[in-house]
């Protein structure tokens, strides 16, 4: 496996608070890496850098060895690097397939063409894609009518339907049903693990991270604080105790 | 509506007009007035769709119109002046259109309104030029080689208009339902999103923005060619706004609202001021406060209404096109 991101010396800082401190990650081509760490460790910062929202002080983001710092979010898309967000973005006048199906209008191209946009093709790969995601019931439904778990889905299956090779994804179950999250997040992996996408996501589920990450970098301060398998960082003490917010004496108990 | 439906109301539309002004000659420069307004209003409808309110696409009727008011001289026949025109008013679009592209909302209003109104100003001041407020009066100019007079030349006007009318609608409709309409209506709800989809926002509002100031062309032009008379006032502010508000009159949903809205607009305006000459704008002020209190659909929505309360559970949920 070789590096498909690589981020050396990132620095940023926002007034006094460093959200990025010598930030130096290896994102290994198809893998899925979780990133976890308390509020305002610069986490999501790190996901804005890469997709060309925040422009660092310092350092370099290279993809496939081409640098992306200073590029528009746009051309980063198109290299293959998508994102979804942790508000959902979506076209809230719009129903779910119209917003999934102007996705693959994004990635396909053709502006000067005047055939509808829910041309019988991308209509059927949408409505193929969203019913991976199991959201073949709220197709038709306008995006501003879902609850916030389904919209989340949507959100993420609009950043799938560009292709991405690499997918950072800020904190994909945040606002799913506790009950529902296990098999949106199994859902989520098999999709992405079909596509051979190689994914980045934000967690503060340690269940979640269990279950679909292949490592687990923890951010603290602007830097990474811990790096490896989800086994030996979930049972980090240190990590429990400054991440998850538990004791170190009951930490040895806390995970099997 | 269905694309049939509409296209049948359109040709109703039409038949009606074409019996009103056979019916009373002096209504052919009226309708073909309003519906030379009417395609200036389907640029307005067409950047709505991206949230963005234009107060100054009378620049670009004004801009068509001197343009064949300067080229008439040098190009008599209407069958190249108007494109002529129409096409001076585009390049004016995508000149204007790189500079407001940067701005959203009440901004791209403003910058819009302050565009129209530094043409206004120098329309009006470069006497020598323009002859100010004074207009440039246009020579007839031929038709296809022919030169024709009185009610032939109306005539040939009113169904350019036409034509043009059932042109760029149908143009609009097909534009909507692209993938560049669907990106234009994104940028209303979730610009960011189309970015980091790949897609370039401002671009997509500029071809919207480059299209409607063509069509506002069109119906500069005409205005120039049936009145044969140009003035500054073409350019005014109150011409601006006076194409908002037909396009809120008229309704949004649908690309017959702009149309429809310019035909009950100009034949109130000529009825209302013959008949209580000082308060016309009154009535028409009274009418869009009604219809924004009552009928946020404009007319259009009003006549949707009236069809969708007859018994046809096919088209239930169907959604405004």
């Amino acid at each position: 496996m070789s590096a498909l991101l690589s981020a050396r010396g990132l620095r940023l800082a926002f007034g006094g608070v460093r959200a990025a401190d010598g930030i130096d990650l290896d994102v290994m081509e198809r893998e899925f890496l979780a990133i976890i760490g308390p509020n305002g460790a610069g986490k999501t910062t790190f996901i804005n850098m890469t997709t060309g929202h925040l422009r660092p002080q310092a350092g370099s983001i290279t993809y496939r060895g081409v640098e992306l710092l200073g590029r528009k979010p746009r051309d980063i898309v198109r290299m293959g690097v998508a994102r979804s967000f942790q508000l959902p973005q979506l076209f809230t006048e719009h129903t779910v397939l119209e917003n999934a199906t102007l996705a693959i209008a994004a990635r396909e191209g053709g502006w000067a063409s005047l055939r509808p946009l829910l041309r019988p093709a991308w209509r059927e790969e949408a409505a193929e894609l969203l019913g991976r995601f199991g959201l073949a019931s709220a197709l038709h439904r306008r995006a501003d009518a879902l609850n916030e778990g389904t919209r989340k889905l949507a959100d993420i299956a609009m950043a799938v339907a560009l292709r991405p090779r690499l997918l950072l994804m800020d904190e994909p179950t945040s606002g799913v049903a506790a009950a529902d999250k296990m098999a949106v997040v199994e859902t989520l992996a098999r999709v992405l693990r079909d596509e051979g996408v190689t994914a980045v996501f934000v967690e503060h589920d340690m269940d979640v991270v269990a279950r679909i990450a292949d490592r687990v970098a923890v951010w603290g301060q602007g830097k990474i604080a811990a790096l490896g398998p989800p086994r030996q960082i979930l049972s980090d003490p240190i990590v429990l105790r400054d991440v998850i917010g538990i004791p170190v004496g009951e930490a040895a108990d806390a995970v099997p | 509506m269905s694309a049939r439906n509409e296209f049948l109301l359109g040709l109703l539309g039409a038949a009606l007009l074409v019996l009103l002004a056979l019916s009373a000659p002096w209504l052919r420069f009226v309708l073909t007035v309003a519906l030379a307004k009417g395609l200036a209003v389907l640029g307005i409808l067409l950047l709505l769709r991206a949230g963005q309110v234009s107060f100054g696409h009378a620049l670009f009727v004004a801009l068509a119109a001197y343009a064949a008011a300067f080229l008439a001289p040098l190009l008599p026949e209407v069958a190249l002046l108007l494109p002529a025109a129409a096409l001076v008013a585009a390049l004016g679009g995508l000149v204007a259109g790189l500079f407001v592209m940067r701005y959203r909302d009440i901004f791209f209003g403003m910058l819009n309104l302050a565009l129209s109104m530094v043409f206004y100003s120098l329309l009006e001041k470069l006497y020598g030029l323009t002859h100010g407020t004074d207009g440039i009066r246009l020579p007839l100019p031929r038709v296809l080689g022919l030169t024709l007079e009185g009610a032939a030349y109306e005539w040939v006007l009113f169904a350019l208009a036409l034509s043009f009318a059932f042109g760029f609608a149908a143009l609009v409709r097909l534009w909507l339902a692209a993938p560049l309409g669907q990106a234009l209506s994104g940028i209303k709800t979730r610009e960011a999103r189309l970015e980091f989809m790949g897609v370039p926002a401002r671009r997509v509002l500029l071809a919207a923005y480059i299209l409607s100031a063509l069509m506002a062309g069109c119906g500069g032009a005409l205005v120039a060619l049936t009145s044969r008379h140009v003035t500054p006032a073409l350019a005014y502010w109150t011409a601006s706004g006076e194409l908002v508000f037909i396009a809120i009159l008229g309704g949004a949903g649908s690309v017959l609202g702009a149309f429809l809205g310019a035909v009950v607009y100009e034949l109130t305006r000529v009825y209302a001021a013959a008949t209580i000459a000082d308060a016309w704008q009154l009535i028409l002020g009274t009418v869009l406060l009604l219809v924004i209190l009552f009928a946020p659909g404009g007319l259009v929505g009003m006549l949707r209404g009236l069809l969708h309360r007859r018994p046809t559970p096919a088209k239930a949920g169907e959604r405004p096109a």
